[in-house]
C-alpha cells in the first residue's frame, strides 16, 4: 500500500509539489470509497471536504421542477472534485453522485485551510493550482455555451 | 479477405459526362438517425459497379427540383456497391434528400475532395475525434482502421454530442468496441442514468489514452469544435501536421470552378475537405476569410 | 518582339483582308465595336465595325469615348467587357432534367461552341485568358464547356499603343506587348499620314493565316516605327503597382486598418467583379417549371461581394463589406499566386475605371504597403 503523500502525488493537479508539502497535506487526507450510485455530496449540504478521483466517475446533478435530474459535468480518473470548501458559506451546489464503484481521496478542507493560514508558500502554491483546474472548467462550459451543435454543423 | 489499406484504392474520377452533370442512384434504403437526420443506401442506375471513394471525400446530392448540396460519404470504402451518405435535414435540399424514399431517385456527382490519411496512421495511434454529425465523415476511417486493426497500435474514437439521442450509429459502437476500437462518448446535456461523459470533446482529449508523439488525429465537426479540439492535441504535443481536419465551406461545383468555397489559398471542394490543421490555423482565429 | 524575319506588314487599305480570310476559315469575328458609349467586344462582320478614330478616357470611376486625330481603328485601352464574355458566357444551361415515374431523366446541354477568332486581344487580356485557362481548364476537372470553346478560338493579339488612365500592365508584367497564347499579333503604326499594321504569326495557324494576306516584308524604319508605338503604351501607363513581395506583404496584413476604410466607400456592388477579365466565379441556378415536372440547371455568373456567396448553414461567412473586399483583393493579389502561380489580376484597370466610387487596387496596395503591420503571414509557406 503507497503512503499517502505518494498517492495525492499522481493527482495531476498536485504533481511536482514539493515532498514537504505534499506531505502537509496529506496530514488531512483520507482513502475514500463510494459504491455505484452513492452520493458523496447533496446539494446545499455542508461543504467541508473536496475529493480527487484515483478510479472511477463522479456525476454531479442537479434536480430541476418538472425535468428528471440532469447531469451537469462528469468527473474522472485524475480530476479534483469540488471547491465549495473553499470560501463561505461552504455550501454544496450540486449533487456529487458515484456513477460506478470509485475510489478517491477525500480532502478535509478545514484542516487545509488552517494549513495554508499558517503557511502562504503552501497557501499560494494550492490557490494557483486550482486557480488552473476552475478556469479549465469555465473554459469547457463556455464551450459548451456556444452550443455547437444546434446549428452550422458540418454535412 | 486479406487485409490491406487504401493506398491502392484510389477515387474513379469525374463522372462522365463532365463534372457537373450528375449520375441517377436509387435510394435503396433509408432510415432516421436522430431527430433530423437520416442516412441513405443509393445504388447506381445507369453505371456498371458503384462509386469508389475515398474516407473524408463527399458527393453532391441533388433531389429533383430542390437543388444540391455537399455530403460527406459515411459508408465503407470497401463496400462500393452501396454508397452510403447521412444527412442532417437544415434547409430545402436536404430536407428533400431526406425525405427521399426507397424506390426513387437522387442525383450524384463525385466523389470528390481530398482524403482522410488514413495510411499515415498506420503503426501508430489512430485517433478519431468527431463531433455531432461529424462522424459521418469519419466513419470511413473507423472502417478503414478495424479493416486492418493491427496495422495500427491504439485506435480510439473520442465522439461527442448535444445529447445522448443526437449521437450516431451508436447501434454499432458495441461491435466497433469488440474489433477493438476504444469508444469514449460525451454530451453537453444528459439525464441522470447517462453511462457516457458529460462535458465537451477537447476536455476528453486531454486525459484520452494515446502516445501524443505517436498519434494521428482526424477531428471533424462543428468548426468550434475542431478548433478547440485541434488545440487541445497539440497541447498534449501532438504534432500540427498531423491533426488532420475536414473544413466545410459554400461547396457549390465541387469541382474548383465556382469559387465559393474559397478560405484563403485553397478551395475547400478541391484542395480539402481534409487539410491538416497547421494549414488551416488561421481559418479560425481570422474573422470572416 | 516583332523580328524583321518573321514580321509583315499589312497596309490600313487590306486590313479587312485579315479578317475575311478568317471569315473563309469559318471563324466568326469577335472584337471592339462602339455601342452605347464605350467600346465593347461583340460580333463583327468586317474591319467597318471596329471603332475606327475613337479612343477612351478613363479615370477612376470614369469613362468617356473621344474622337481621335487619327484614324487609329485600335487607339484605346480596353472596355468594360472583357473575353471571359465569350469563352466563359454569363449564363448558361449546364443540364436538364425531366421527371419520370420514381426518378427523373437527365439530360446534358450539348457544347457547340461556335469558332471565334478574338481581333484586337491586347497583352493584359491574354494573360487573363491564361489565367482561366489555368483556373478552368488546366486542373483535375476541367470545364468542358469552357475547354471546347476555348479549343475553338483564333486569337489576333494587339501589341498595345494606347494605353489608358487605370493602366498598369507593366506595373504586372503582363503588357504592352502580346508575348505568348495568340496565333497572330499586330502593331498597329499611325504616323507621317501612314497607317499600316505589322503583322507576326504566333502559330502555325497563324502564320497560314499570314501567308495568304497581301502583305510584304517591313523596313527597319516601319519596324521602328512599331517598337516607338510599344513605348507610347509604356510611357502612358496611368497607374503603377509595386508588386514586390506582394503575397507576403497582403497575408501580413489581414487585419489592417485600411480594410475599413476602404470597406465605408466599398458598395459592395460587385462592378469589379464583373469587369475583371480574371474574375470566373459562377452560380448554378436551378430554374424550374410551374408544375416541378421539368427543371434546367443554369451557370451565371456570381461574385464575391454578394452576401450570399459565402453563405453556409447558419450564414454568410464573409458578411461585412470589410471582408468580401479584402476577399476580392487578396485572391487578385495573393491567393491566386498560391493557386495558380500569378497574379489574378492584369492591371487592365477595369475595377477602377467601373467602380461607381473610383476605388483603386493600386492605391489600396500602396496604402496597406506605406503602414505594413509586418506580422507574421497567415497562410503557411509552400503548403499549396
Amino acid at each position: 500500500m503507497k503512503a499517502m503523500d505518494a498517492l495525492i502525488a499522481e493527482m495531476p493537479a498536485f504533481a511536482g509539489l514539493a515532498p514537504a508539502q505534499l506531505e502537509l497535506i496529506a496530514g488531512c487526507a483520507t482513502n475514500v470509497r463510494a459504491a455505484a450510485g452513492e452520493h458523496l455530496f447533496r446539494e446545499d449540504q455542508q461543504a467541508d471536504v473536496f475529493y480527487a478521483i484515483r478510479h472511477g466517475s463522479v456525476a454531479l446533478e442537479l434536480h430541476v421542477p418538472a425535468r428528471d435530474a440532469v447531469t451537469i459535468d462528469t468527473l474522472h480518473d485524475g480530476d479534483l472534485l469540488g471547491w465549495s470548501w473553499l470560501f463561505p458559506p461552504y455550501r454544496w451546489e450540486f449533487d456529487g453522485r458515484a456513477r460506478e464503484d470509485t475510489a478517491l481521496i477525500s480532502f478535509d478542507g478545514v484542516c487545509l485551510r488552517g494549513k495554508c493560514e499558517g503557511d502562504h508558500e503552501l497557501g499560494h502554491e494550492l490557490m494557483k493550482r486550482f486557480a488552473q483546474v476552475i478556469i479549465a472548467r469555465l473554459q469547457a462550459t463556455r464551450l459548451r455555451l456556444l452550443d455547437v451543435y444546434g446549428v452550422g454543423a458540418p454535412a | 479477405m486479406e487485409s490491406v489499406l487504401l493506398p491502392e484504392l484510389q477515387p474513379a474520377g469525374r463522372s462522365a459526362p463532365g463534372p457537373m452533370v450528375p449520375e441517377r442512384f436509387r435510394v435503396i434504403e433509408r432510415r432516421q438517425e436522430t431527430a433530423d437526420t437520416w442516412t441513405l443506401e443509393l445504388e447506381p442506375v445507369d453505371r456498371e459497379g458503384g462509386l469508389r471513394f475515398l474516407p473524408g471525400q463527399f458527393t453532391m446530392l441533388y433531389a429533383f427540383g430542390a437543388g444540391e448540396v455537399p455530403i460527406s460519404i459515411s459508408g465503407d470504402p470497401r463496400v462500393v456497391e452501396r454508397l452510403v451518405h447521412t444527412v442532417r435535414a437544415v434547409g430545402s435540399a436536404s430536407g428533400a434528400i431526406c425525405r427521399t424514399a426507397p424506390g426513387r431517385m437522387l442525383g450524384v456527382r463525385g466523389p470528390f475532395g481530398s482524403h482522410w490519411p488514413v495510411e499515415s496512421a498506420a503503426g501508430r495511434d489512430a485517433v478519431i475525434v468527431a463531433g455531432g454529425i461529424g462522424l459521418a465523415p469519419l466513419r470511413p476511417v473507423v472502417y478503414e482502421v478495424l479493416s486492418a486493426r493491427d496495422r495500427f497500435d491504439r485506435a480510439l474514437l473520442l465522439y461527442g454530442g448535444r445529447e445522448p439521442e443526437q449521437l450516431l450509429y451508436a447501434a454499432e459502437f458495441e461491435e466497433w468496441r469488440g474489433r477493438g476500437l476504444d469508444i469514449v462518448t460525451t454530451v453537453d446535456i444528459a439525464p441522470a442514468g447517462w453511462p457516457g461523459r458529460v462535458g465537451v470533446v477537447p476536455t476528453l482529449i486531454q486525459r484520452a489514452a494515446f502516445d501524443p508523439a505517436a498519434a494521428v488525429a482526424f477531428v471533424c465537426g462543428p468548426e468550434a469544435m475542431i478548433r478547440f479540439s485541434a488545440e487541445a492535441l497539440i497541447e498534449r504535443d501532438v504534432a500540427p501536421d498531423r491533426v488532420h481536419i475536414s473544413m466545410e465551406r459554400n461547396m457549390r461545383c465541387a469541382v474548383g470552378h465556382c469559387g465559393h468555397c474559397q478560405l484563403g489559398p485553397a478551395f475547400v471542394c478541391r484542395d480539402g475537405p481534409v487539410f491538416t490543421f497547421e494549414r488551416m490555423r488561421s481559418a479560425f482565429t481570422l474573422r470572416e476569410v | 518582339m516583332p523580328s524583321a524575319d518573321e514580321t509583315r506588314l499589312l497596309e490600313r487599305e487590306r486590313f479587312d483582308d485579315l479578317l475575311q480570310a478568317l471569315v473563309a476559315r469559318g471563324y466568326r469575328l469577335v472584337g471592339p465595336t462602339v455601342r452605347d458609349g464605350a467600346i465593347v467586344y461583340d460580333q463583327l462582320e468586317s474591319a467597318a465595325d471596329l471603332p475606327e478614330g475613337w479612343t477612351d478616357e478613363q479615370e477612376g470611376g470614369t469613362y468617356r469615348l473621344h474622337r481621335r486625330e487619327d484614324k487609329g481603328l485600335f487607339g484605346y485601352a480596353v472596355g468594360p467587357r472583357s473575353w471571359k464574355q465569350f469563352l466563359w458566357p454569363p449564363r448558361v444551361r449546364l443540364w436538364r432534367a425531366r421527371a419520370d415515374g420514381d426518378g427523373f431523366e437527365v439530360e446534358p446541354e450539348p457544347s457547340a461552341p461556335s469558332r471565334d477568332a478574338y481581333i484586337g486581344v491586347r497583352s493584359c487580356d491574354l494573360h487573363a485568358i491564361a489565367s482561366l485557362d489555368s483556373a478552368l481548364r488546366d486542373i483535375p476537372n476541367p470545364d468542358p464547356d469552357y475547354t471546347a470553346r476555348r479549343a475553338n478560338v483564333f486569337i489576333v493579339a494587339l501589341n498595345c499603343w494606347q494605353a489608358g488612365g487605370t493602366c498598369f500592365c507593366v506595373s504586372m508584367g503582363t503588357g504592352p506587348r502580346a508575348t505568348s497564347h495568340y496565333d497572330v499579333a499586330l502593331t498597329e503604326v499611325v504616323e507621317d499620314g501612314r497607317h499600316y499594321f505589322l503583322v507576326e504569326p504566333g502559330s502555325d495557324a497563324g502564320a497560314e493565316v499570314v501567308s495568304e494576306l497581301p502583305v510584304r516584308d517591313a523596313a527597319a524604319a516601319e519596324l521602328a516605327a512599331g517598337e516607338r508605338a510599344v513605348e507610347q503604351a509604356v510611357a502612358g501607363q496611368g497607374r503603377t503597382m509595386d508588386t514586390t513581395d506582394l503575397k507576403a506583404l497582403l497575408y501580413r496584413n489581414y487585419e489592417h486598418p485600411r480594410w475599413d476604410e476602404v470597406s465605408d466607400r466599398c458598395l459592395t456592388c460587385g462592378n469589379c467583379t464583373m469587369v475583371c477579365p480574371t474574375c470566373f466565379c459562377t452560380s448554378v441556378e436551378e430554374v424550374t417549371d410551374l408544375t416541378n415536372t421539368e427543371t434546367e440547371q443554369v451557370r451565371e455568373w456570381d461574385s464575391c461581394f454578394t452576401m450570399d456567396f459565402s453563405h453556409v448553414h447558419g450564414g454568410s461567412v464573409r458578411s461585412t463589406p470589410r471582408s468580401r473586399y479584402r476577399q476580392w483583393m487578396t485572391h487578385k493579389l495573393a491567393t491566386w499566386g498560391d493557386q495558380f502561380d500569378t497574379f489574378g489580376c492584369v492591371g487592365c484597370g477595369r475595377c477602377i475605371t467601373w467602380c461607381p466610387v473610383a476605388i483603386d487596387i493600386t492605391e489600396e496596395v500602396a496604402a496597406i504597403r506605406a503602414t505594413d503591420s509586418g506580422g507574421p503571414e497567415a497562410w503557411p509557406k509552400g503548403n499549396q
